[in-house]
């Protein structure tokens, strides 16, 4: 049963082939291939597009609960960064004596900060277990008692759009903070190892590449087996309709926050991953804009699609990286803002939504239609 | 009250199925509630009446567990306090509810809508599963059929017309399988080809199930002809049988507006 | 700790000396102006100090304008020794007055921080007779921070001339930090002299009393110990009479930010991201109109902002219903993309605005009636705060009346309780629509104005206060403009009581924190409407 569904889903199998090609392709193309080469892949790049394959990740885990649940998350970038700060503290650990001060347990900063002691938070982050749990553990914790009280007293719609925007600039206001022990304004950086490989050496760096898309690939099948099951069905429902499915006997707030505990774990897997390959982490991932952006990056690639949500960040990140790097770059903001405006007004179903509407006109009549049809704006909320 | 009341002896209050006694609410001082008792006997249908305001709508929020009274007991088969539940725990006790403006889950097929109603186990954990069980697929072909929707399974429930929307919620219904079924105006909007249709299924339905059916449709009400409730501002005016209630003085002047 | 004590005993030197001098007018009339010179020309800093003092000493009607020359770095050698003045590039003789053209540039006179605190002394002390009431003040109050006891003869000269309450006030205190530090003072005197200073009671006075000496008398020393006392309750109270108003300020701050966003939220229900963006092209308009009149018109500067208000409302309501007309529109009824697509709008509105005016702050200067602060008993009070609180009521008030009592607002809510009736009754409601969002927007517009006085005039001034507004607009009530009302000033109050124990971001933060849960509890708000209507 659950492959012949897997294997119905034409649009997710070419994604997770295309998936798999790049984790192999890539990495082989960076370490096989000399450098100057026609088909050499860059190593800069391969950690660009790792990023960019990071971002897909966040993507695709807020369209799970935007796209189908109808929670228009605008904290999800904190989430992410969550992620990421669990994954350097990690990073910053395995420096070890090879900081500037030579401080075998402290980080660079709390020995600048004149701190004696690691604060009690930062335990057990040299071990990298442990840090793995912490990856998908905090952002879910958070988001699991933020949802808690939410979801259960219905808060909704854009009053939780709000709050969830609230949720991030509070935690952007306290990372800034020298005393919270997290590098205050700089971060965490400086990383030298990760499980004991350099972190800077090419092979390092096509090694997360790999991973990288092959989480992707595991994110897209966690995320359709969920919207597939019977719970999937709830979800949709409780996007359209949610009074409705409270009188059905579904505590709507339960699947509410399954679901987005479920999608903060991913995006907190994302932000670990991205921290690596960048090289950085630091309080400026909480900005309240770069959540919105994540939303633009699911808008664009049509919502509600999985395989959308991922296409759409990378194409807008791309014409970002693209754009800012060469002499368009005061164009930026202006194209990204209109790109809020026109998608809104004139995609809402985004790529791939407006995509496979018109294959499935094309198509006409009897196939059975999918299910999870890009949703209809709730003129009720 | 009028002499078309017929009070209830206390016998009857441990065997209702549902029962409402001095049950009031307000909203920012207006009383759309004001001492209303009402109680439903198990197997029975009740129609229920009265003009825009009366509270009926109210009335079905505050046994679903919407909206909380501010006094009185709600009681379900004669223990169960319905004011301290929500509006889940009060579904699963077994009412079920039709909303006046049909609400079914447009995105989804109709075959989904019966599945995602089917009396089952709600709980997160046991749904992430795929697939449905032979006995779970018979019994939405059944209700398919009783709600002559079994050639649309397949469609979008949102590209049913509006009358087939209505059957729909109520097919959903059926799959909750509940003891009392909450109808809110079922006929609104229909042709009169589909009230004459729908009334026989409320019919149907009635044989095993308690049913409160909300209505403003007088022809609608005489085809179920069952006993109706007048409601008027938030409490009962008048209950008997359609003919008797239509002949009462205070009836015509309510609805007249004389 | 050393360096406090030399200044301070420098200080008590230079008074003395200074002192005496007043104090015995026969001996200061003659000026032996060469010598003075060639103290001021010598290249050792302690003969300029020794020039200073003698200058001081001297009772000169010259040695006031002199010092402050030497103070401001006016004060100059020419070639030929002479002392001179510089005036803005024309020079007159230091102890005539006369107009002199040097023939070489002449060099200025150095001075070291040890010369700059005699300087302050003496010229403290040369001006407790001054005939400006502001300098007989700072004196007062210079001369109230040295305790010096020997300047008692002239202070109590000074008592006898003063003819101004507050002055002669400040006079008297002073003295009576001399006679407290002075060991030959009866026990009764310095009793009394620790009652006029626990009069005063502000921080100075409990400084002075909390350091006496060893030598004090018991009586004397419990007495003080009882004033401090008292100075501190007394203190703690304004402390947090003046935490009460900064929360007033910054609540008023928030009222006027969120204040259009309770029309175009709160009303209409529309979430507008860019409404932060309005603000800032209110402050905008305010440098452009500044900067016109700096350069076209400027004796009209004080009334900038009075021209600037009517065309930050035009244009940021001009801006708000082009948006209104080209965007919002087509998504009513769809919150979630609304928010989307005018989040777009304030990305392309900021950088318009740094394409044209740079990424740099601009200065908006403050007219002359919002500058400044005065004191209201232990508390000071700032005119631009004072002005924006003043501002934002009117603006509060305006807006509430306008929408009780013109056909607009009768229209506006009409048109937002109920649409379609509204619309077959004849009003035009996409009109009604459009000029609400103006409306909405142009306030902002206003705010822009007010704000330019206290913020960074910078194209990211609107993006500071938009997650701050909808918080104000959400905890108040949606829909309701008093509570707006309570809900700013409640958030700016709370917001500086908790400054003190958590700090400015923990403030925040907890705060942030708190609405969060609140309007978990309360999701419509402090004032809700109630009822089915609002769930529909």
């Amino acid at each position: 049963m659950l492959t012949a569904k897997l294997l119905a889903d034409r649009r997710g199998l070419i994604f997770l082939a295309i998936l798999a090609a790049a984790a192999i392709l890539v990495p082989a193309l960076n370490l096989l291939t000399p450098e100057g080469s026609a088909l050499h892949v860059p190593t800069y790049a391969m950690s660009l597009m790792g990023k960019y394959l990071t971002y897909a990740i966040l993507a695709l885990a807020l369209d799970l609960v935007w796209g189908y649940c109808g929670i228009l998350s605008l904290g999800h970038g904190a989430f992410f960064a969550l992620g990421g700060y669990a994954m350097g503290m990690y990073l910053m650990r395995q420096i070890g004596p090879r900081g500037v001060y030579g401080n075998p347990v402290l980080p660079d900063f709390m020995v600048f900060l004149n701190w004696k002691e690691l604060p009690w938070y930062w335990y057990g982050f040299d071990w990298f277990p442990f840090a793995a749990l912490m990856v998908v553990a905090v952002p879910g914790l958070i988001a699991f008692i933020f949802g808690w009280f939410a979801f259960r007293s219905r808060v909704t719609g854009v009053y939780l759009s709000i709050i969830t925007q609230a949720l991030t600039y509070a935690l952007l206001l306290a990372f800034f903070r020298n005393d919270m022990g997290f590098g205050g304004n700089n971060g965490l950086t400086d990383f030298k190892d990760i499980l004991g490989f350099n972190i800077q050496s090419d092979a390092t760096r096509a090694g997360l590449f790999a991973l990288t898309a092959l989480t992707l690939a595991a994110a897209y099948l966690i995320a359709r087996s969920v919207v597939m099951s019977k719970a999937g069905k709830v979800l949709l429902a409780v996007r359209d309709a949610e009074s409705r499915v409270r009188f059905l006997g579904y505590r709507a707030d339960n699947y509410k926050l399954f679901v987005f505990t479920l999608s903060a774990m991913m995006a907190g897997i994302a932000g670990a991953l991205y921290v690596p390959q960048i090289g950085i982490i630091n309080p400026s991932e909480f900005a309240p804009g770069n959540s919105i952006e994540v939303v633009i990056w699911t808008a664009v690639g049509g919502r509600g699609t999985l395989v959308g949500p991922a296409i759409g960040a990378i194409l807008v990140n791309f014409a970002k990286t693209t754009f800012t790097t060469g002499a368009l770059a005061p164009y930026w903001l202006f194209a990204l803002g209109g790109l809020f405006v026109l998608v809104t007004l004139f995609l809402p179903k985004g790529i791939v939504g407006t995509a496979s509407d018109y294959l499935a006109r094309r198509r006409a009549a009897g196939a059975k239609p999918e299910p999870v049809a890009a949703p209809t704006p709730d003129p009720a909320e | 009250m009028t002499s078309v009341v017929t009070p209830q002896e206390p016998a009857h209050l441990t065997s209702s199925l549902l029962y409402l006694d001095d049950v009031s609410v307000s909203f920012d001082g207006f009383r759309a509630i004001n001492k209303l008792s009402l109680s439903i006997q198990p197997g029975e249908m009740r129609a229920i009446i009265g003009p825009n305001g009366a509270g009926k709508s109210t009335m079905m929020d505050i046994i679903t567990g919407k909206t909380k009274p501010d006094t009185g007991d709600v009681l379900f088969e004669g223990t169960t306090d319905l004011t301290r539940l929500d509006e889940a725990a009060i579904a699963h006790l077994g009412i079920g509810r039709k909303f006046q403006k049909p609400t079914v889950f447009e995105n989804q097929t109709v075959e989904d809508n019966i599945h995602l109603a089917l009396k089952s186990d709600r709980t997160v954990l046991k749904n992430l599963f795929w697939g449905i069980s032979a006995d779970e697929q018979a019994k939405i072909d059944k209700i398919l059929v009783t709600i002559r929707l079994a050639a649309d399974r397949d469609r979008l429930a949102g590209d049913l017309s509006h009358g087939q929307k209505q059957w729909l919620e109520i097919g959903m219904l059926l799959a909750q399988d509940p003891k009392l079924l909450l109808v809110d105006e079922p006929a609104a909007g229909m042709t009169d080809a589909e009230t004459i249709e729908t009334a026989k299924l409320l019919k149907e339905i009635a044989r095993d199930h308690s049913v409160i059916v909300v209505e403003h449709d007088m022809t609608f009400i005489r085809d179920l002809g069952v006993k109706v409730t007048v409601l008027h501002e938030g409490s009962v005016l008048a209950e008997g049988p359609l003919d008797v209630v239509s002949a009462d003085e205070r009836v015509i002047e309510v609805y007249l507006g004389r | 700790m050393a360096h406090a004590v030399f200044l301070i005993l420098s200080r008590i030197l230079a008074v003395l000396v200074v002192a005496f001098a007043l104090a015995h007018p026969a001996a200061a009339q003659t000026l032996d102006t060469a010598a003075l010179a060639k103290g001021f020309a010598s290249r050792s800093f302690d003969d300029v100090e020794k020039a200073v003092t003698q200058l001081a000493a001297s009772g000169s009607p010259r040695a006031e304008p002199i010092l402050r020359a030497l103070n401001d770095r006016l004060l100059v050698i020419a070639a030929d020794g002479a002392l001179l003045i510089d005036k803005a590039g024309a020079y007159e003789n230091a102890f005539t007055g006369e107009a002199v053209t040097p023939t070489a540039k002449p060099t200025p006179i150095r001075v070291n921080n040890k010369i700059r605190t005699t300087l302050a002394a003496a010229m403290g002390a040369l001006t407790l007779m001054s005939p400006d009431r502001q300098k007989r003040l700072e004196a007062a109050e210079a001369v109230f921070k040295s305790r010096d006891a020997s300047a008692r003869p002239l202070l109590d000269k000074a008592i006898a001339a003063e003819t101004d309450a507050r002055v002669k006030a400040r006079l008297i205190e002073a003295r009576a930090a001399g006679v407290l530090l002075d060991q030959t003072a009866t026990e009764a005197e310095r009793v009394e002299a620790v009652a006029t200073i626990r009069a005063r009671g502000d921080q100075d006075a409990k400084g002075l009393l909390s350091s006496l000496p060893a030598e004090v008398p018991p009586a004397v020393k419990a007495a003080a110990d009882r004033a401090i006392t008292a100075i501190e309750a007394e203190l703690a109270l304004w402390n947090v009479a003046q935490n009460g108003y900064y929360g007033l300020s910054l609540g008023s701050v928030l009222l006027l930010a969120a204040i259009g966003l309770a029309i175009t939220f709160g009303v209409m229900g529309i979430i507008n991201m860019a409404h932060g963006e309005m603000v800032m092209i209110g402050a905008y308009v305010t440098f452009v109109v500044q900067e016109t009149i700096r350069t076209s018109f400027p004796g009209l500067f004080d009334y900038s902002l009075l021209i600037a208000l009517p065309l930050a409302f035009l244009v940021a309501a001009i801006v708000g219903m082009a948006i209104e007309r080209s965007v919002i529109r087509f998504l009513y009824g769809r919150p979630l993309e609304t928010l989307l697509a005018t989040w777009g709008i304030s990305l392309i509105l900021q950088q318009a605005v740094r394409t044209l005016f740079g990424p740099t702050n601009r200065e908006v200067g403050a007219p002359s009636f919002m500058s400044g602060a005065f004191d209201l008993g232990g508390l000071v009070i700032t005119y631009n705060r004072l002005w924006i609180i003043v501002f934002t009521l009117v603006v509060f008030f305006a807006l509430l009346m306008l929408l009780r009592f013109t056909a607009l607002g009768l229209q506006m809510r009409a048109v937002t309780q109920n649409r379609r009736m509204a619309a077959a009754m004849g009003i035009r409601t996409n009109r009604i629509d459009m000029l609400t969002f103006g409306l909405g927007s142009g306030i902002a517009g206003l705010a822009g104005v007010a704000l330019s006085q206290i913020d960074n005039v910078s194209p990211n001034l609107g993006q500071g206060y938009i997650i701050d507004s909808f918080m104000v607009v959400v905890f108040g009530g949606v829909g309701n403009l008093w509570g707006t009302l309570v809900g700013a000033f409640t958030i700016g109050i709370a917001n500086k009581f908790l400054e003190p124990y958590a700090g400015a971001v923990l403030g925040k933060i907890l705060l942030l924190v708190f609405i969060i849960l609140f309007i978990q509890k309360r999701p419509r708000g402090l004032f809700a409407l109630k009822g089915r209507a609002v769930e529909a």
